[in-house]
């Protein structure tokens, strides 16, 4: 038969010398390795004090983009409901009045946009389908919740600091990952 | 009259030693708890419990306290009363052994010369052995009581696995004792520590062995801890317990644990004996305190192997146990003793 792996190893079948049937021997040497790792670095991260650094690509909660003047970039459009593999988003769609230029770039905006983080499988495809570049996933993960409406983000969860009235905020939301325009 | 021309003084000494060494007991098992926890992890590159207080220090308490507040179950079809004695002849048995343990040499408080040791018996060591096989019991009684297939099994386990490990434990035993010609565990610490002696563990590697191999099956520690078996017995002969039940029987295993440690360091390891150094010289209370720490500092070092044992080898299965036990420790505990015998009658010329 082929083997499978090129690390396996024939096991002896021989019967065990006196110095195996001793067993101490071996107990010794299982615990002189036991041993060796009180010296070994821990690989546990600390949770809440610290956190993993992810990686510049990692697709994490949504955020709600806004233009450099603050202004929101989602035009309710639904190519990103549409795109969802897991049917998560969901939106309404409504028309700018005169008077709300600075609040959305164009004429139409979302009134509603809610993410369900149960469903969400965090794919990016909603990222991917955006023509105006109003969503993007970060680096951070959705948080626990006690209950499962907690878990759908509406607007006001997923919508960036405005960069004009809070740019530090707003510059910690969108993190080291690059926007492409 | 008599009745007032008794010593009161020395009972109201003796009853604080009790009252200071059960509660120390209790403490120390307590850590002892915190410190396999901590052992197991760094074995294993964890950090352990470390959210409880600086460095997790206050975990022990909160375990303690969880364990008492949690609801007392005593199953229906159990037999009350054995249920309820089982864990207390566990505790009891446990906390006996430490009353005849030389914890050091004696202090001098208000001219009076107190020893610190509860009671320096003559059969000091063979109190330890009764006591010891009593503790079976709280495992046997605890496991017939629950009225549950598993704890049975395991409670016959424990029985069976004490019963054949105390036989080696007596008789590597007996080659000590051949040495210092006494059964008092202050007399075989005295003559190691006198100048020119050398610790027991120099003349008795082999015997040392023995009952270090036979105290881990004593105090059902890995790889002997078939009587708690999670994997084949859903925990043994504590599966019904809950609450400050199920702590006593851990709490008197780790008491236990202390306590052989402490027995060992008697008989093999010299007791307070701090080596190369000459505590006559200090003030006597000086000595004392040296002496209490070095104690303290051996037996710690002998539950860490204990944990470090633990953490690293699987369990025995029963007919390994049982051939180690008859086949292979007994011979070799009685192949000792001849050759000790043999030894000292040579020596005497």
């Amino acid at each position: 038969m082929q083997a499978l792996t090129t690390r396996g190893k024939e096991v002896s079948r021989e019967p065990m010398t006196f110095m195996e049937r001793l067993y101490i021997p071996s107990i010794l040497k299982g615990m002189a390795i036991t041993f060796s790792h009180i010296f070994k670095k821990q690989p546990t991260i600390r949770y809440p004090e610290q956190t993993r650094e992810f990686s510049p690509v990692f697709r994490g909660l949504h955020v709600l983009n806004r233009d450099e003047e603050g202004r929101e970039n989602c035009t309710a459009c639904g190519l990103c409901a549409v795109a969802c593999p897991a049917e998560a988003i969901t939106m309404e769609g409504a028309e700018r009045l005169p008077g709300e230029e600075n609040k959305y770039r164009e004429e139409k905006y979302a009134a509603k946009y809610e993410i369900n983080m149960l469903r969400c499988i965090f794919c990016g495809l909603c990222e991917d389908a955006c023509p105006k570049d109003a969503i993007y996933l970060s680096e951070t993960f959705a948080p626990a919740n006690f209950t499962r409406k907690g878990f759908i983000y509406g607007k006001e969860d997923l919508l960036i600091p405005d960069p004009v009235t809070e740019p530090e905020a707003y510059a910690k939301a969108r993190g080291e990952k690059r926007v492409h325009n | 009259m008599t009745l007032l021309a008794f010593d009161w003084i020395l009972l109201v000494e003796k009853l604080i030693l009790i009252a200071i060494i059960t509660f120390a007991s209790l403490g120390i098992a307590l850590y002892t708890t915190f410190g396999e926890r901590k052992v197991a992890a760094i074995l294993q590159d964890r950090p352990g419990p470390n959210r409880a207080g600086p460095f997790g220090l206050l975990q022990p308490l909160a375990d303690g306290l969880k364990l008492i507040m949690k609801e007392e179950i005593i199953p229906n079809s159990a037999s009350k009363a054995l249920f309820i004695l089982g864990p207390g002849l566990a505790m009891t048995a446990a906390l006996m052994t430490c009353s005849v343990i030389p914890w050091s040499s004696h202090v001098e408080l208000f001219d009076r010369k107190i020893d610190l040791q509860i009671a320096d018996i003559n059969i000091g060591i063979l109190y330890i052995f009764g006591v010891v096989s009593l503790g079976v019991y709280g495992i046997m009684i605890g496991g017939w009581a629950s009225n549950n297939k598993f704890s049975l099994m395991a409670a016959l386990r424990g029985a069976s696995q004490a019963i054949s490990y105390e036989l080696a434990m007596g008789l590597s035993l007996i080659a000590v004792l051949m040495i210092g010609g006494s059964l008092s565990l202050k007399t075989i610490v005295d003559e190691q520590m006198a100048p020119g002696a050398h610790w027991n563990i120099i003349y008795q590697p082999l015997g040392f062995i023995i009952f270090f191999i036979c105290a881990l099956a004593e105090c059902n520690r890995t790889p002997f801890d078939l009587p708690e078996a999670e994997n084949e017995l859903n925990f043994g002969y504590h599966q019904e317990y809950s609450s400050m039940k199920l702590g006593f029987y851990l709490f008197s295993e780790y008491i236990n644990m202390i306590m052989s440690s402490a027995v060992m360091v008697c008989l093999f390891f010299g007791g307070y004996d701090l080596p190369f150094f000459d505590e006559s010289r200090l003030p006597v209370n000086y000595a004392a305190m040296v002496g209490l720490g070095t104690f303290l500092i051996k037996i710690v070092i002998f539950i860490f192997v204990f944990m470090w044992i633990r953490w690293t080898i699987p369990r025995f299965r029963y007919d390994q146990l049982m051939n180690v036990g008859w086949k292979k420790l007994i011979p070799l505990a009685l192949f000792n003793m001849l050759l000790t015998a043999a030894v000292i009658l040579w020596r005497q010329g």
